[in-house]
């Protein structure tokens, strides 16, 4: 655990008095302390391209009267820093009358342990692994003409101070393998990219030789793309394979029912609650208590314990994904959704892992279902703009789909639609749930943070896809 | 107030003479300071205050061949102690890499350029919201607003890039920031739009109606967009969509993608690129240009550099350490492209949208939908259905596709060029993408 008043001229209880003092008048806020160590080795073009390291210390102070937030951070933890700090807040809210709510929930549960994964794996056996990720691919198949292969991982150390001295701690580990080939054929180029990570060793992700799993895997997609041809353009029916096309669910879906956008009644979500929003069948659910998941959490960026929230059951709206502020303001509990990227930034609701529960069906019978469309194996980034509900995401992996039958694979296309009414399209829910490897980032209003996805296999009867082939 | 000259500098120098006395043949450090000041509104109240104060430090060390990083924001001098000798102890076991090296010493920057990128001006928290009120009373004027949110930021850096060549320099940057979304409501829709406005002085930046203004007519044009159906046709893209056309150009010519071979544009030096009448520039010299810069991140002078004449591609941007590996010297791109602009078109916006009976204008984007690998092309989309050069209604939930190698040789621009951003086109056509609807 990071002493944070070691070092410092700032001791625990003159913070303690300084919080208590700015936060008196004020309806919550915190002082959010955050020690993080991070590195990233990155092998590329035949040679250890990059290896870095990055330790970074700082406080964010925050207080919360009404609607507004006044922060300010600095990675001076000071006496005159945190000072200077609470007179910015105080200048903002020059007569407040708030009544500071003390109640924050409690639980022992840990969802991963307390470790520094940099450290338990040496710098030198990082860099051999990846020079054996490079032999490896370019000795598995001749067109290989470029391999990236790298390692992140980080530990972050946080303490969160609240007004009346209440102190509440988290270490949290995270660790990301990541492989990119680039094979050319016939004066074609295709990439292939897979990763595997979340809140363990590194040793925990890689052991059995597991890291040729990964290899292999993105060495097939790189060599299904090299056949693949031009994507059709139009309506059609879309099925989506299961784990990592979750990522549709979160942009269609998930971002809408974070809990700013509906208080401020900008998603197009916000007046839908308790109604159909899904077809039947579709259940939905938001969970940061999955041991050692990339997404998971022990507590939130605010102190409130994570929990498994329910958002959508059998097509129906439940709940919205909140931080304190906003559920304040909504007459509701925080869901232990209140996250930040890192002590610069503001907390804001977010997901953590969110996944579709299994169905019935299986994939085939998807398949067999379908005339023509297209079946959707994995994704790259994807966007939503919440308000008019359209998002997007692009296939990396994907093929077409006719007459009941798997054809050939078809070029990078982005999927479009409309997220209030595309899960009003899925008319079959596989049996077949899959989590995703490990390996998102989920940005919003400028802050990245780890999330996790997960679904069964989907049939969704209408989207658009954005080919070439008319 | 940022940390001045002086400051930065004992830090860079400081871990400069630790770096060499205990092992490293070169090194060379980044020392920032940034402060911004933020305040956002929300339905003409105060919603948030933020007030960022970050100091960073960037240490790379070289023995011979080898090289490593560090980064940290705790500048006291018993943790750079640390710093350096972890970064000196993991130099020493990575790999050598024939390529690393400092810039060569002739192409180091020999001044500072006055290119005014700094403004002392300080625009007090209440004066930030007495602009964000003017801007969001003329934002929510019509009744079909229902939302208005707005920003105000100051941000002042100061840094300094020190290296054992002896080069050491650095200045002070500024910059003022506006923005405004707004959300537009009627009985069968809800959309949102948004409008910005950044420069390094006060006093350049939208005044707070026009910004408001501007934001709120986008967004109610926008209400009761249509699906249309797929179909080929000549697009047209508004000025900010189209900029990013040429981002997406100067990723492709970076000598990072060309070195590593993952580049649509590798080896089409002195080939033709775009359509024949096109010129493009990157010029980090523009006065009070958003984009400018004295020298990139590695001290390396940059002049201007015609990247396109006549539709061919002329140069890529290059740093020291790709360079070295293609056998060409940096040309001071090492941060990418600097303030990066089409030549204007010969015709007017409004004979722009005449050049066919039909075509789409597009104002909005999403997705990440460039592969500069293959120069595939496709997005989500937005905007509206042009016909006889007259808007005629809105258009969503649309693709449009395409191949860069292709999309780039049909492009005919319109003569609206201003330099809002740092990165600037006109108003753009390509003709014949495939669009991808109902």
């Amino acid at each position: 655990m990071s002493n944070f008043f070691e070092k410092s001229d700032l001791s625990r209880k003159d913070a303690e008095s300084i919080i208590s003092e700015t936060l008196a008048n004020c309806d919550d806020g915190e002082l959010y302390l955050e020690d993080s160590k991070s590195e990233s080795i990155v092998l590329d073009d035949n040679k250890i391209k990059s290896s870095n390291y990055s330790a970074d210390l700082g406080f964010g102070l925050r207080c919360i009267t009404n609607e507004v937030v006044a922060y300010s951070h600095s990675n001076d933890i000071s006496r005159d820093s945190l000072k200077k700090s609470a007179e910015s807040l105080k200048s903002t809210f020059k007569s407040t009358k708030g009544v500071y709510n003390h109640t924050i929930p409690k639980s022992n549960e840990k969802y991963y342990q307390d470790i520094n994964p940099i450290d338990q794996k040496t710098l030198n056996s990082k860099i051999e692994l990846l020079n054996k990720v490079n032999e490896y691919l370019r000795s598995r198949d001749n067109f290989v003409k470029q391999v990236t292969a790298s390692f992140s991982g980080e530990q972050k150390s946080i303490e969160i101070i609240r007004a009346g001295g209440e102190a509440i701690t988290d270490i949290r580990p995270l660790i990301r393998f990541n492989v990119s080939v680039m094979l050319e054929k016939n004066g074609r180029k295709e990439t292939g990219v897979y990763g595997i990570g979340g809140r363990q060793s590194y040793d925990e992700y890689l052991k059995n030789d597991n890291w040729k799993n990964v290899c292999e895997e993105a060495l097939r997609i790189a060599t299904v793309n090299l056949d693949s041809k031009p994507a059709p353009a139009g309506e059609m029916k879309v099925v989506l394979g299961p784990g990592w096309p979750a990522i549709l669910i979160h942009e269609a879906i998930g971002h809408g029912l974070e809990g700013d956008f509906n208080r401020k009644k900008t998603s197009a979500f916000h007046n839908l609650m308790g109604q159909k929003v899904a077809s039947e069948g579709v259940t939905i659910i938001d969970d940061g208590t999955i041991h050692n998941r990339r997404g998971s959490l022990t507590i939130d960026d605010e102190g409130t314990p994570t929990e498994k929230t329910v958002l959508i059951e059998n097509g129906i709206l439940k709940n919205f994904m909140q931080d304190r502020l906003n559920a304040r303001l909504m007459n509701t509990r925080s869901t232990g959704s209140g996250r930040r990227e890192s002590y610069k930034h503001i907390v804001l609701p977010r997901m953590r892992n969110t996944i579709m529960l299994n169905g019935k069906q299986t994939q085939d019978e998807m398949i067999k279902s379908v005339d023509r469309g297209i079946f959707a194996v994995s994704f790259g980034g994807g966007q939503v703009d919440i308000t008019s509900g359209k998002f997007v995401f692009n296939c990396t992996e994907a093929y077409e789909i006719k007459n009941g039958k798997i054809g050939a694979p078809i070029k990078g296309a982005t999927l479009i639609g409309d997220g209030p009414s595309i899960l009003k399209e899925v008319s079959m829910v596989g049996n077949d749930m899959m989590l995703d490897p490990g390996i998102g980032t989920c940005g919003k209003a400028g802050q990245g943070v780890p999330v996790g996805v997960g679904q069964p296999s989907i049939l969704i009867d209408k989207m658009t896809v954005g080919g070439t082939q008319l | 107030m940022v940390k001045d000259q002086e400051y930065l500098k004992s830090k860079a120098q400081y871990c400069l003479e630790l770096a060499k006395k205990i092992g490293a043949t070169d090194a060379s450090i980044t020392v920032a300071n940034s402060i911004s000041e933020t305040v956002s509104f929300r339905n003409k109240l105060l919603d948030e205050s933020n007030r960022s104060d970050s100091l960073a430090i960037s240490i790379t060390t070289y023995i011979d061949k080898k090289k490593s990083s560090i980064s940290s924001s705790n500048l006291l001098d018993s943790n750079l102690k640390i710093l350096v000798e972890k970064c000196v102890e993991t130099t020493k076991i990575t790999p050598e890499d024939e390529y690393n090296s400092l810039p060569d010493k002739d192409l180091l920057a020999q001044e500072v350029k006055d290119l005014s990128l700094y403004d002392d001006s300080h625009i007090e928290n209440s004066k930030k919201i007495e602009y964000l009120k003017e801007l969001e009373e003329i934002a929510s004027q019509d009744k079909k607003i229902i939302n208005t949110e707005s920003g105000f930021s100051e941000n002042k850096s100061n840094f300094i890039l020190a290296n054992t060549l002896g080069f050491c320099r650095g200045y002070k940057t500024s910059s003022f920031s506006a923005s405004c979304v707004t959300v537009a409501k009627d009985m069968n829709s809800m959309e949102r739009d948004y409008e910005f406005t950044s420069k390094c002085h006060l006093s350049d930046i939208k005044n707070p109606s026009e910004l408001g203004k501007i934001t709120a007519e986008k967004t109610i044009k926008k209400l009761n967009p249509q699906k249309i159906g797929s179909e080929k046709l000549n697009i047209i893209f508004d000025k900010r969509i189209a900029k990013g056309f040429l981002s997406a150009f100067a990723s492709a010519i970076s000598s990072s993608a060309i070195a590593r071979g993952t580049s649509f544009l590798k080896d089409k030096i002195e080939q033709q690129v775009f359509s024949k009448s096109l010129n493009v520039f990157d010029k980090p010299d523009l006065v009070k240009g958003m984009g400018s810069q004295s020298f990139d991140s590695e001290g390396v002078k940059s002049e201007t550099l015609k990247l396109i004449d006549c539709g061919n591609l002329k140069e890529y941007l290059i740093d020291t350490y790709n360079g070295k590996k293609l056998n060409l010297r940096s040309n001071g791109r090492n941060s990418g492209s600097t303030n990066l602009y089409f030549e204007n078109g010969t015709i007017s916006f409004q004979d722009l949208l005449n050049l066919s009976s039909k075509n789409l204008y597009i104002t909005e984007t999403i997705g990440h939908g460039s592969n500069l690998v293959t120069g595939d092309y496709s997005v989500g989309a937005a905007g509206y259905l042009i016909e006889n050069g007259e808007f005629k209604y809105p258009i969503s939930e649309i693709t449009i596709a395409g191949n860069f190698n292709d999309m780039f040789k049909n492009i005919t621009l319109a003569n609206d060029l201003d330099f809002e951003y740092s990165t600037n086109s006109p108003t753009m056509m390509i003709e014949g993408m495939v669009v991808a609807g109902k």
